[in-house]
C-alpha cells in the first residue's frame, strides 16, 4: 500500500483511538477536577462496562443492534451504581483524602478485578458490532461502525461540554470544583455532588467500553492500557480541563495510531507518548491546558 | 430587641485543636454586632461554627428555634444565614453573574432578589459577564457580599469586608453594612479596623482565646478607650 492510504488509515484509526481515549480520560478528568481524587480504578470501571456489554449482549436473541443498545444504556447505569456504592463506602469514610484514596481506590481495582475474573472468566469475549456497514473512502473501504465510535465520542463530549458550562447541575459541579468549603456556605450538598461527579466519570468509561468492545474483546484485564493512556492524557492536558484532555486525547490517539499503523511499532508509539509526559512534567507540570494550584 | 441568632456553650475545633470554648454570644434583631479581639482569638471560627464549616462538639446555634449545630453544613444557609468569608473567596473561574446565581439558587427569589441586590452594588451590572477573578479588589468584595444578599438573609455572617481595600471602597462597603441594617438585617462583623467598628456597630463582643468576654454597647467602647486597648493591643 502507498503512503497516502497508509496515512489516512492510520490517521483513521487513530481517530477511533482518541475518541475512545478522550470518553476515558474525561471520566478521570472529571473525577480529579472536582474532587481531587486520582481514581486508579477508572480502568476497572471501564473493564466493568466492557464486561456488562458482553453479558447484556448476549442476553438478547436476534438482531446484534438490539444487545448492543440495551448494553449502551444499562452498562454505564450499572458502572455508576457501582461507582456511587464505592464512593459512598469508601471514598466518603476517607473524607475524600486525597492520599488516602489513592490507597483505596488500588484496592478497588483488585476487588473489582477479581470479582469479574470470578464471575466473568479469563477469556476475552467479543461483542458483536450492530451494523456492519462499510463507507467509501478515497482508497478504501472503512468500518462504518467505527466511524459510528468517532461520532457517539464527539456526542457525548459536547453533551458533557453543555452540561458543564450551561446547566445548573454543571454550575453546581464548577463551584464545588474552584472552593469546597464555600460551597457549603451556599447549600450545596457537596457529598451528593461528589457521588454523582464520581458515578458521571465511571460512566463515561464504562460508555467508551461499550463503544469499543466490537472492535476489540472484553476481557477481565483490559482495563490497565486505557488507565495508563488516560493518566498520560490528563497529565499532558492538565488535571481537570476537559479542553486539555481532547487535545492530549487526539494529539496521543493520532500518534499511537499513526505510529503503530506506519511503522508497525505500537511500543513505538507508547515511548513517545512516555516522553511526552515527562517532557510535559518537566517544563509544564499542571499540563498543557491546567493552571496552578493556588 | 428580639434574637436572631443565640450561642450558647460552643466548643469548636480545627481537627483536634479546640479554638472555642464554651463561647457564648446573642445576637439581636437588626443589630449590626462587631467581634473584636487578637488574631487567633476565635472570631473567625465563631462564624465557621455557626455555618457549620468547623467540627462543634458541644453547644448550640439557635435560631427561629433551629438548633443549627444539628444541621449539615449545606443546610444552614437555607435557614437564612448568609456568609461572606475572609479573602473573599469568590468562585474565580465564574462569571459574576453565575457567582451570583449560586447565591439565588440557595434561597432567593429569582430576578427581584438579584435586581433588588444588584441595586445595593450597581457596578456588578457592568461586569455580569466578568470573570470574577477579574475584578478589582474592592468590586470582589461588593460581588462577595452581592453573593451572599442572594440569599435573602436575615442574618449575615461579614469576616473582614474592608481588609485589604482603598478608602473609597470600605466607604462603599460600609454604606452597604448600614444600609442592610436599614432593611432589617441582623449581622455580625468581623473586624480589625477599630474605627469602622465604632462607626458601624451597635454593639461590640470582646473576643480572647476562644471566649466571649463582654458585650458592650458601641458608645461604651466610644466613651472608654481601655477595651480596645485590653482586648485588642492597640488605642
Amino acid at each position: 500500500m502507498s503512503f497516502g492510504p497508509m496515512f489516512l488509515l492510520a490517521t483513521m484509526e487513530g481517530l477511533v483511538m482518541a475518541a475512545v481515549l478522550a470518553l476515558t480520560a474525561l471520566g478521570l478528568s472529571l473525577v480529579f477536577g472536582v474532587m481531587r481524587i486520582v481514581n486508579v480504578a477508572h480502568g476497572e470501571m471501564f473493564m466493568l462496562g466492557a464486561v456488562l456489554a458482553w453479558a447484556i449482549s448476549t442476553a438478547f436473541a436476534g438482531h446484534p443492534s438490539i444487545g448492543f443498545v440495551a448494553a449502551l444504556l444499562v452498562a454505564p447505569l450499572v458502572v455508576g451504581g457501582v461507582a456511587m456504592l464505592s464512593e459512598r463506602l469508601v471514598l466518603r469514610q476517607l473524607n475524600y483524602d486525597p492520599e488516602a484514596t489513592i490507597v483505596a481506590t488500588i484496592g478497588l481495582l483488585y476487588i473489582i478485578q477479581q470479582l469479574a475474573l470470578t464471575f466473568y472468566g479469563a477469556d476475552a469475549r467479543p461483542v458483536q458490532a450492530p451494523f456492519n456497514v462499510r463507507v467509501q473512502l478515497p482508497w478504501f473501504g472503512y468500518s462504518g461502525y467505527k466511524l459510528f465510535v468517532i461520532f457517539a465520542a464527539i456526542v457525548l463530549m459536547l453533551a458533557t461540554w453543555f452540561v458543564l458550562t450551561r446547566t445548573k447541575i454543571g454550575l453546581i459541579m464548577r463551584a464545588t470544583q474552584y472552593d469546597r468549603e464555600t460551597a457549603l456556605a451556599f447549600g450545596i450538598p457537596v457529598d451528593r455532588v461528589y457521588a454523582g461527579v464520581f458515578a458521571l466519570g465511571a460512566m463515561l468509561a464504562a460508555t467508551a467500553a461499550v463503544l469499543v468492545v466490537p472492535i476489540q474483546q472484553a476481557h477481565y484485564l483490559m482495563g490497565r492500557d486505557p488507565l495508563l493512556l488516560s493518566f498520560i492524557v490528563v497529565i499532558i492536558g492538565g488535571l481537570g480541563s476537559l479542553r486539555g484532555t481532547i487535545i492530549a486525547a487526539l494529539l496521543i490517539g493520532l500518534s499511537d495510531g499513526i505510529i503503530s499503523t506506519l511503522y508497525f511499532s505500537p511500543t513505538l508509539a507508547k515511548m513517545l507518548a512516555t516522553l511526552l509526559v515527562a517532557m510535559v512534567l518537566v517544563f509544564r507540570p499542571q499540563g498543557l491546558f491546567g493552571t496552578v494550584a493556588k | 430587641m428580639a434574637d436572631a441568632l443565640t450561642i450558647s456553650g460552643l466548643d469548636a475545633y480545627y481537627g483536634e485543636v479546640q479554638v472555642l470554648r464554651g463561647f457564648e454570644l446573642t445576637l439581636k434583631k437588626g443589630e449590626v454586632l462587631c467581634l473584636l479581639g487578637r488574631n487567633g482569638a476565635g472570631k473567625t471560627t465563631a462564624l465557621k461554627s455557626i455555618m457549620g464549616l468547623v467540627s462543634v462538639r458541644a453547644g448550640h446555634i439557635i435560631k427561629d428555634g433551629k438548633d443549627l449545630t444539628k444541621l449539615p453544613a449545606h443546610e444552614v444557609p437555607k435557614t437564612g444565614v448568609a456568609y461572606v468569608p475572609q479573602g473573599r473567596r469568590l468562585f474565580a473561574e465564574l462569571t459574576v453573574a453565575e457567582n451570583l446565581e449560586i447565591g439565588l439558587m440557595t434561597r432567593g427569589k429569582g430576578d427581584v432578589t438579584r435586581e433588588s441586590v444588584l441595586g445595593l452594588f450597581p457596578v456588578l451590572r457592568e461586569r455580569l459577564s466578568q470573570r470574577s477573578g477579574t475584578l478589582s479588589g474592592g468590586e470582589q468584595q461588593m460581588l462577595a457580599m452581592a453573593r451572599a444578599l442572594c440569599i435573602e438573609p436575615d442574618v449575615l455572617l461579614l469576616d473582614e469586608p474592608t481588609e485589604g481595600l482603598m478608602p473609597s471602597m470600605i466607604a462603599r462597603i460600609r454604606e452597604a453594612v448600614a444600609e442592610l441594617r436599614q432593611r432589617g438585617v441582623s449581622t455580625i462583623l468581623v473586624e480589625q479596623r477599630v474605627d469602622a467598628v465604632l462607626s458601624l456597630a451597635d454593639r461590640v463582643a470582646f473576643i480572647e482565646n476562644g471566649q466571649n468576654r463582654e458585650t458592650v454597647p458601641v458608645e461604651d467602647v466610644r466613651a472608654d478607650p481601655d477595651y480596645v486597648r485590653r482586648y485588642v493591643g492597640v488605642s
